[in-house]
Order: structure tokens, then sequence, then C-alpha cells
């Protein structure tokens, strides 16, 4: 098998690379999602602290 | 048990456990993805009627199990918040519902995509796909009651019913194939059958192991954020986003 041959999928390669191609999008949006919501809620008890430290 | 439980429902002993735990988790669920796309994108054979579009499978009956599989536990979950009221299983039950629709979302265009091919058609009202449309509904139902309501005991209790009701769709999803005469083919595997040669049925087991344990990690880390945020005000979250400033890890 060559890599063309492997592409082309037998003529299937619009479906099947299409399938996996939303599958992985969708999978690595929710895990950097989940990164991102995690480092903003600790950006944001940091900000409360500093605040909290500028006024004392 | 019930010691534990109660020790593992601390939110400040979950997020230290399943910080250790996440490293080990994502790294075999990495090696099993690797595993299952070489298996099933390479080493597996072409179908003799279906050709290469057959590779479709292996993302599109993993994911479908996981809809159904994420959708009972974040049912079961959101039933023992209400019951019990842990705070832990709350969040659990808030944070499958978007990983939960993703899955159902990724059923459905895979399926779509495999059907053209095969059948001819995008899209059918046929009661295997019409009753996982209805899932995805379900899904994104749950999330906007969720996000109604200001009051989190609240919004936890009105989506806790929606999702218990919600339920019943499971095992008519499930037995769809069986009940009606229809487009979508019955089921293949079973409890001892099989009508898949091994050289599929592997690399579709591990296909489906590793979303289900990629299921397991985007939980946990959604569920670490979700607890960092609603116990923002007690001592060891503040410690731990102070360590994490100092050692550079996090800037405000």
């Amino acid at each position: 098998m060559t890599i063309a041959e492997f592409l082309h999928m037998d003529g299937y390669a619009l479906y099947v690379w299409g399938a996996y191609g939303v599958t992985l999008a969708v999978l690595a949006l929710n895990v950097i999602l989940a990164r991102q919501q995690r480092r903003k809620a600790l950006r944001a008890i940091l900000r409360v602290a500093q605040r909290d430290r500028s006024r004392a | 048990m019930w010691l534990w439980i109660h020790k593992f429902g601390s939110p400040k002993y979950f997020y230290t456990v399943s910080g250790r735990m996440l490293p080990w988790l994502a790294g075999a669920t990495t090696l099993l993805i690797v595993l299952g796309l070489y298996l099933g994108l390479i080493a597996s054979p072409a179908d003799y009627q279906q050709s290469e579009a057959v590779r479709i499978m292996y993302i599109h009956v993993p994911s479908a199990w996981n809809s159904l599989f994420i959708y009972l536990l974040m049912a079961a979950a959101a039933a023992i918040g209400l019951i019990w009221n842990i705070k832990l299983a709350d969040i659990v039950a808030a944070v499958s519902a978007p990983i939960g629709a993703s899955f159902t979302f990724i059923t459905l265009v895979t399926g779509s995509l495999w059907g053209k091919p095969m059948w001819g058609t995008w899209w059918e009202w046929d009661a295997r796909l019409t009753s996982e449309l209805i899932l995805l509904f379900l899904y994104l139902g749950y999330i906007a009651l969720q996000s109604a309501f200001e009051d989190r005991r609240l919004a936890a209790r009105a989506s806790a019913v929606l999702a218990i009701v919600g339920a019943v769709n499971v095992p008519i999803i499930y037995y769809s194939v069986q009940w009606w005469n229809t487009l979508h083919q019955p089921q293949s595997l079973g409890i001892g059958v099989s009508a898949i040669h091994p050289s599929m049925l592997w690399p579709l087991l591990i296909m489906a192991i590793s979303f289900k344990l990629l299921y397991v990690v985007i939980l946990l880390m959604r569920t670490r954020a979700e607890v960092l945020e609603r116990e923002r005000n007690n001592a060891w979250v503040q410690e731990l986003a102070q360590a994490l400033a100092g050692k550079n890890l996090i800037r405000s």
C-alpha cells in the first residue's frame, strides 16, 4: 500500500477523513477548553487575592 | 464504603488524588488512541462489502457507546447529588453534559458520513438515528437548564430531574434496532457473541476503551477546574493558586 493509496481510501477519502477530522477537532476542543477553564479559575483567584492585599 | 465516599466527596481530597492520577490516565489514553488508530486505519483489512469506508466504524461505534454511557453516568451522578446532596456529584453531572453532547455530535456526524456512501443518504428519520438526535437535544436542554439558574443548587436540582426523566431515551436508542425495522443495522456485538472478525474487533475494542478513558480524562480535568471555581474562597485553593504563581505556572 502506498501513501497515495492510503490517503485515497478507495474513493471514500472524503467520508473517512471527514469523519476522523471532525472527531479529532471536537475531542481536541474538549481538552483545550478544559485546560483553559482551570487556568482561568486560577487566574481569577489570584486577581482577587491581589486586590484584597492592595486594599489591606 | 460510606467513609470512602465522603472522603472522596470532599473537594480537596478529590483535587489532590485526581491530580496524581491524571498524568497516568492521559498517558494511557494517548497510547491506546495511537494503537487503536494504527490498527483501525492501517493494520485492519478493508471490508469486502464496504471497502475502506468501514474504517469509520472505529470512531462511530465507540462514540455512540460513549454517548449512552455518559448519559447514564450523568443521570446517576445527578440523582446522587439530588438525593444525598453531594456537591461533587452535582459537578460530575454538570461537566459530563458537554462531553456527552460532544460524543453524540460525533456519532451523528460520522454516522452521516458513513450513511451517505453506504445507504445513499446523509440522514433518514429512522428510529435509531432519530432517538440519537433526541439524545443530543436532551444534553443541550440539560446544559441550557444548568445555565438558566443563578443559584447552583437550584440549577442542579432542576437539571437533575430532566436528566433522570430523559434516561428513558437510552434503552429506546439501544433497542431501537430490534423494536423497529430500521435502516440502521442491528448490533453486531453482545456478551459472548460477535459477528465481527477479530481483525476488526480488536481495533474497535481498543478504540472503545481509549474513548472511555478519554472521557474520564476530560471529566477529571473539567471537574478539577469546577472545584477550584466553586471553592475559590477556601484556604486550600488560595494556597494552591499562590504556590502555582510562585512557580510561575500561572500568571494573574
